[in-house]
């Protein structure tokens, strides 16, 4: 309507932006400065740029000197946890949904609500029962036991089947009559339709997934199977009689990445997936 | 092409009963639609026939083939549905070809008959777009499209056209009924148009709370409606009607309005006092000069200029709504003389709503094959 530059609004939006972005600053700023720096209470908030050689060392050797990994490989490891959850769970949840919205078979309601309870017992509460199960499996200690407990989610059934049944019926009868089977069906017409909100889903999960602590923590105790999260948590509580700070911040700034990276790639579906309805 | 039979075709959902046994048989090449009040079951009728619902009893025969516990897909029937149904993803091209794509049709012949269905429907130059990308005449295009590429025994209408707006339903629904024709493929069409019914259809079945309540071409229905429900359903603005008894030996009616009506077709069965429902549509009725004899009262309390004629809404001296079709105008709130015309009656029996033809100069045992003959329930005599 009008031109002119909306300056309370800017100002607003720029503090918010300082809100989030200030912490994320910090984290960089500090990892280029001494380890010192935080336990004498100096943190520059002006970068070192001549240490900008720790987030190298860091990626390639790690803490060297008390035998941590180099952060390439947790990063590798977080990466295959939070993809594979992510894809898990929209494959199950999707097949799940299919089959409450779609079809008509006995208890259908009751196996939905059954979904939708779990709901309420997230991994942190049922942790030592999910734990002795995994035992049972001796899944303990291995890939596996670190992603497919987290894998079943109640929370992307919901939203594949709010999508689901805001598909017309006409549509469903229109492939019926074209002779589209249910696996057809599927393939050809609900997974197109849905790429979107998969799109939006899988970013959401492979956050949720990266950012998996207790779980890995409890499940995992072959150190070739750190995630880069329990990679950062170890560094304080790895023995250090001073907590090199520099060192957990450049890996801080390494666990962020990957995660942005995946934001920004798929910023464009994630806004229609969730925002956006497609006629 | 082919012909379809329809036998005892029942539907209940649980213990509601939405359709009561439809028997209905096409002819090839003939395009039956179904008309009725929303509610009335033609839809379920028609998704019976589709086989995306399963009859409670009855059964489906597609060409000489029993289809009724078959799968949509294996009756060789394509259907265009209201809200179009166009896969959202596909590009027009893709979608009439899907179904080709699925009974595994070479590329080449796919591609030959879309082309060959979008030139006929004038959408060559969409093959490319999205179903977004187009206006609700073009989406009906393509789903007219999607049907037509399948070249299948029976065609499908559920109402098609009641989304698009008034002109474009006008234009479409010549095109619908040109391409047809040209076709020649078997046709079942749904709508609660009754104007599209009439110039659609080869036959009409006028469907009334799950039953049929008439089937006949559209000037029968539209002269000889077999029932009240009929006569009020079809033709606009509706049929009056007016209580009445029989009178004169069965030659007349005394309207409960004041006048008695001489029948100009002859006169009806039973005693006189029976009770009847006399209907006249308002194109029938006339306007009379002040205080003439067979004439009523009419207190007009509307008054719809159409144009060329005036839609004239009031209420007789008993209370009775009434409307009469004439050129020219009236102030609300005036009051006419009006009178009907005798040869335009249609006379039906109060108790059951059934039309009441005359009984012929004939013995009576011929009286029934003649009657029914012309589709009334009714031939007379109590």
């Amino acid at each position: 309507m009008h031109r002119r530059i909306d300056w309370p609004a800017h100002l607003v939006l720029l503090l918010g932006v300082a809100l989030f972005a200030f912490p994320v600053w910090l984290v960089f700023a500090g990892a280029t400065q001494d380890a010192g720096a935080i336990n004498r209470g100096d943190l520059s908030l002006i970068p070192d740029f001549s240490h900008l050689g720790i987030f190298l060392s860091v990626l390639l050797h790690g803490y060297g000197e008390a035998g941590g990994h180099p952060a390439w490989r947790m990063l590798m490891i977080s990466a295959g946890m939070a993809l594979s959850i992510a894809i898990g769970k929209i494959v199950i949840s999707m097949l799940s949904a299919y089959a409450v919205v779609f079809f008509r078979f006995p208890f259908r309601m009751a196996a939905f609500w059954t979904i939708f309870i779990t709901l309420m017992l997230p991994v942190e509460v049922r942790i030592i029962p999910t734990y002795a199960v995994m035992a049972d499996f001796h899944m303990i200690d291995s890939f596996a036991g670190l992603t497919v407990p987290l894998i079943a989610s109640a929370t992307a059934t919901l939203l594949f089947r709010q999508v689901y049944l805001a598909i017309p019926d006409e549509l469903v009868e229109a492939a019926r009559m074209d002779g589209a089977g249910p696996i057809r069906f599927l393939f050809d017409m609900l997974i197109p339709v849905s790429s979107a909100n998969m799109a939006a889903l899988f970013v959401i999960l492979f956050v949720y997934g990266w950012n998996q602590y207790l779980w890995p923590l409890l499940v995992a105790t072959d150190p070739r199977l750190d995630t880069i999260v329990i990679g950062i948590v170890q560094l304080t509580f790895g023995g250090f009689t001073l907590t090199p700070w520099n060192t957990m911040m450049a890996m801080a700034v390494l666990a962020i990445v990957p995660p942005v990276v995946v934001v920004m790639a798929m910023q464009r579906w994630f806004v229609r997936g969730l925002a956006e309805v497609e006629k | 092409m082919a012909t379809l039979e329809l036998a005892g075709l029942a539907k209940s959902f649980g213990a509601l009963a939405v359709l009561h046994g439809v028997d209905l048989a096409l002819a090839d090449g003939e395009m039956v639609v179904i008309v009725g009040a929303s509610g009335c079951g033609k839809s379920t009728l028609l998704r019976l026939v589709a086989g995306l619902e399963e009859p409670s009893a009855g059964s489906v025969v597609l060409d000489g083939r029993d289809v009724t516990r078959l799968d949509p897909a294996a009756r060789d029937i394509a259907m265009v549905f209201q809200n179009y149904a166009l896969y959202p993803h596909m590009s027009v091209f893709e979608n009439m070809a899907y179904g080709l794509r699925i009974r595994r049709l070479g590329r080449a012949d796919i591609r030959s008959r879309v082309d060959q269905a979008a030139r006929m429907l004038g959408i060559d130059g969409l093959l490319d777009r999205k179903p977004r990308q187009l206006s609700g005449g073009q989406r009906q295009r393509v789903a007219m499209g999607r049907a037509i590429v399948r070249e299948p025994k029976l065609f499908l209408f559920d109402e098609p056209l009641s989304n698009l707006d008034a002109r474009l339903r006008v234009q479409m629904r010549a095109e619908i009924r040109r391409l047809q024709r040209r076709l020649g493929v078997t046709s079942l069409y749904v709508t609660h148009d009754q104007v599209e019914a009439m110039t659609l259809g080869d036959r009409l079945l006028v469907m009334h709370e799950g039953r049929p309540a008439q089937v006949a071409s559209p000037l029968e229905i539209f002269c000889r409606p077999a029932n009240t429900y009929v006569a009020g359903f079809i033709g606009a603005p509706a049929m009056n009607f007016l209580p009445a008894r029989l009178a004169d030996a069965g030659r007349a009616a005394a309207l409960e309005a004041g006048p008695v009506m001489a029948f100009a077709d002859g006169p009806r069965a039973g005693r006189d006092g029976r009770a009847l429902i006399i209907g006249i549509r308002p194109e029938d009725v006339t306007v009379l000069p002040e205080g003439a004899a067979q004439g009523l009262r009419l207190a007009v309390d509307l008054v719809e200029p159409l144009g060329s004629e005036t839609l004239l809404h009031g209420r007789l001296p008993g209370g009775a709504a009434f409307t009469v079709q004439r050129a020219g105008m009236v102030q609300v709130g005036e009051e006419i003389t009006v009178g009907l015309r005798a040869a335009s009656l249609h006379v039906f029996e109060a108790e059951t709503g059934c039309r009441l033809d005359p009984m012929l100069p004939v013995p009576p045992a011929e009286v029934e094959p003649r009657a029914a003959m012309h589709g009334s329930r009714d031939p007379g005599g109590t």
